[in-house]
């Protein structure tokens, strides 16, 4: 898996990505600056290559850092409850202002989403019994007591319809303005390359920490601060991508090791590379009609983890 | 030097370190032992920072370890625990790399280069520098763990019953690489054993733990005796003398 056919890679699936659609554009529309084809491309287009390349990178980042933290190769955010948390976090903020403002339902997001995996951190500390796969279903129940509380709140003010963007994932609403959120991740991204040594050595445990006079705590924190953000970000822009985090640095594990300086760049590279064949198959599937990221994910997404279980015991052990 | 004074720890009510002082000899190797539950294992993570003491300090040239910055502090001691399970995935020449943690914070420069490719010259692991660490035996993994606190240049190394899950053979191999550590790099070694022979045959001194307390402390022909075992025991151990070595028959006593 080198980094240089990953992006050829890339590159190609963006290009792809970027003719394929119910509007049909070809190259040489673009010629012209004020034709339909350019205005679509423009507003439509790149805006959503631009969020499905952020929201892949941050998701898998997002996933590897929580296993490297977690010591659990099944942990990330839909396995640890914090979509969960962010989408309570949008319900709650939604409940106490009426009409809720982007940076409102923001802030909101990311405290719950912070909290919801602080919390989840702790029930694993507590947990005596550590094994590979139970660790995530306590952490899929986790997530599913956040959802209940979720739906019944929305349920009771009649705002689930409202919810159920956040729900799935769904790449065919993104246009110019309502994406640009998503930017947050390039910095998170950033500091999670900076990072990558001290989440390494965060991952050995506590006492091999210390023993290198690393802040665990510190580093600890920091962690789970950058997955809140890019988990909030992705799901107020995006809605859920359930998987992505979970997968995608498995795989990289599996090829290039757990040395995340090394393989930080090969699971950014991966994630985009996924979603956006998910993307495009969805957009072809059933044609002139799309079918949501998050359904697309989930289904080709929790194939391969079941793959990953029956074959990964052994390694993830 | 390191000086242990009157600390105490305890878990819940119960005190599982009860007002401990050791000085420990520089240059030298020296063994926590005792029965199970003695407190040894929790005396070496006090010793290393690794748990804060409840009463008493340990002194590192004579200031408080709790006042030593973390990478000062990770530059003259290091410890090795018991990892009971490890399923990350890093190659032995990563994982030495990590012992220059606390000099490099990750940017290696020339000099830890160096360091890092003596270190695993000195463990022998320079065929297997690339292999991953979940693919090895217990006595390679554990070779690879020395070779980073090799790497990681400190005064002291302290190891927590670095011999469990090994095999004779690689027992043998592991002692007689710390007992190298202290003659030729002139390292002061401080190490958790449960095995009292170990403890007999390769260290210089002795520290007896028994229900929290030291109950012995000293070279080790003075604690390797029938008399002083059965204080530390409770059982009737005969010394055998083979070839210099003092060896406690105690399977049968």
């Amino acid at each position: 898996m080198k980094k240089r056919y990953l992006l050829i890679v890339l590159v190609a699936l963006s290009l792809l990505s970027l003719f394929v659609g119910v509007s049909r554009i070809s190259p040489a529309d673009l010629l012209d600056f004020n034709s339909e084809e350019t205005q679509i491309f423009l507003i439509s287009r790149i805006p959503r290559l631009i969020a499905i390349i952020l929201a892949g990178a941050g998701m898998s980042i997002a996933g590897l850092i929580m296993q490297s933290l977690s010591r659990n190769k099944f942990v990330s955010p839909t396995t640890a409850g914090t979509l969960d948390a962010t989408r309570l976090g949008i319900l709650i903020s939604m409940l106490v202002f009426t009409n809720a403002t982007y940076f409102q339902k923001l802030s909101f997001a990311f405290i719950f989403a912070l909290a919801g995996t602080l919390l989840f951190m702790q029930i694993l500390n507590r947990i005596k019994f550590k094994d590979a796969i139970f660790i995530p279903l306590v952490g899929l129940m986790f997530g599913n007591i956040l959802s209940s509380i979720t739906t019944f709140f929305a349920y009771k003010a009649n705002i689930i319809q409202n919810m159920t963007v956040w729900l799935q994932g769904d790449f065919s609403l993104i246009l110019k303005g309502r994406y640009e959120l998503l930017y947050i991740s390039v910095p998170v991204l950033v500091i999670a390359y900076f990072y990558a040594n001290r989440f390494t050595v965060a991952g050995m445990g506590e006492d091999f920490a210390k023993n290198l006079g690393l802040s665990y705590k510190r580093v600890l924190n920091l962690g789970l601060v950058l997955v809140a953000l890019i988990s909030t970000t992705v799901v107020l822009t995006v809605g859920m991508i359930p998987f992505l985090g979970l997968i995608i640095p498995n795989i990289v594990s599996i090829f290039k090791g757990d040395h995340l300086e090394k393989t930080l760049p090969h699971t950014a590279l991966l994630g985009v590379i996924f979603l956006l064949l998910c993307d495009i198959l969805g957009r072809v599937l059933i044609f002139p009609y799309e079918i949501p990221i998050g359904m697309t994910v989930g289904v080709i997404g929790s194939a391969i983890f079941l793959i990953l279980l029956f074959r990964g015991r052994a390694y993830a052990n | 030097m390191i000086q242990v004074k009157e600390i105490s720890k305890h878990f819940g009510k119960k005190p599982v370190v009860d007002k401990v002082s050791v000085n420990i000899q520089s240059g030298k190797i020296t063994s926590f032992i005792g029965p199970n539950g003695a407190g040894k294992s929790t005396l070496l993570s006090m010793v290393s920072r690794l748990l804060d003491a409840d009463t008493g300090e340990v002194l590192l040239d004579k200031s408080d370890v709790r006042k030593w910055k973390s990478d000062e502090f990770s530059k003259r001691v290091s410890i090795l625990k018991q990892s009971n399970y490890m399923n990350v995935r890093l190659t032995i020449r990563e994982l030495v790399s990590f012992g220059r943690f606390p000099y490099s914070k990750g940017r290696l420069n020339a000099e830890d280069t160096k360091m890092i490719d003596q270190a695993i010259e000195y463990m022998n692991l320079a065929d297997i520098q690339d292999d991953y660490l979940d693919e090895l035996s217990g006595g390679q993994r554990q070779r690879a763990f020395i070779a980073m606190v090799i790497a990681q240049d400190t005064e002291y190394i302290l190891l927590d019953e670095p011999l469990n899950n090994l095999d004779m053979k690689h027992s043998v191999q592991i002692m007689k690489i710390l007992r190298k550590l202290v003659e030729e790099l002139g390292k002061t070694v401080v190490i958790v054993l449960h095995d009292i022979n170990f403890a007999s045959v390769y260290s210089d001194y002795i520290v007896a733990l028994k229900n929290g307390r030291v109950i012995k402390d000293g070279p080790t022909h003075e604690i390797i005796n029938s008399d002083a075992l059965k204080e530390i025991y409770d059982m009737d151990i005969p010394i055998q003398e083979m070839n210099s070595c003092r060896i406690c028959v105690y399977f049968n006593s």
